[in-house]
């Protein structure tokens, strides 16, 4: 009967492991805005270093809520990177 | 009417020669200035890589414009790029407005550190504070 309880001792330590990650990561530090914090007013379409930066390998534009820029400047930022697209110095999908 | 300020960027087909190109823009500035139009800035971006195939070409010379006026030069040269089969592309964007709002929101910021001196400062103090308290709490 001692392997019945080791069973159920088990099953709480996986459930234990499982949720414990979870706590720290949503005290991930707060993600600002680097246009807010450098003070940009625009966006250039033309900047293709800066916009690649906001676009992963697939191609598509990184989301706020993974870059923490401002609403503001993301409405910007997917702008040029429209722009930029249409022009060809942006690709509209990568591979 | 008012002045426009316009961006006006086309690839140009990389097999033509550079004096090619400098003709072809030199023709797109002649139509503007003919239409009552003037050149602010004219900049050769040169070859670069596209980000994706046009008409099968991999690269191209870009040259970029930028144009003020009040918009009918901008129809017409638009017009006269879109039968040139050596111009891959070409984009307008209309920029005298974007900068405006720049310019006002710059304003706007300027007005109110004068408001409030240090207030910019104190607020970054105070997230910089809250970094380090949540980093110390998932130590």
């Amino acid at each position: 009967m001692s392997t019945n309880y080791e069973e159920r001792d088990l099953g709480f330590e996986r459930e234990y492991d499982r949720t414990m990650p979870r706590g720290p990561r949503r005290l991930q530090r707060r993600k600002i805005c680097r246009f807010c914090i450098e003070k940009v007013d625009l966006i250039d379409w033309k900047d293709v270093k800066l916009l690649q930066s906001y676009i992963p390998e697939r191609g598509k534009i990184l989301p706020r809520r993974i870059s923490g820029v401002c609403a503001a400047h993301q409405r910007m930022l997917a702008e040029a990177i429209k722009r930029a697209r249409n022009i060809a110095l942006l690709p509209y999908a990568a591979d | 009417m008012d002045k426009r300020t316009y961006e006006v960027i086309f690839i140009v087909n990389p097999e033509a020669a550079e004096d090619e190109v400098m003709r072809l823009s030199e023709g797109v500035q002649k139509i503007i200035t003919g239409l009552g139009g003037s050149i602010v800035k004219t900049e050769m971006m040169g070859k670069r890589q596209l980000a994706y195939e046009i008409n099968h070409k991999k690269d191209g010379t870009y040259v970029l414009l930028e144009v003020e006026g009040s918009g009918s030069e901008i129809a017409e040269v638009e017009r006269r790029m879109r039968v040139n089969d050596q111009i891959l592309r070409y984009m307008t964007v209309r920029v005298d407005e974007a900068r405006r709002r720049a310019v006002k929101l710059k304003d706007r910021r300027a007005r109110k550190a004068a408001k409030q001196p240090g207030s910019g400062k104190a607020k970054q103090a105070a997230a910089a504070e809250f970094d380090s308290d949540e980093e110390g709490s998932a130590g």
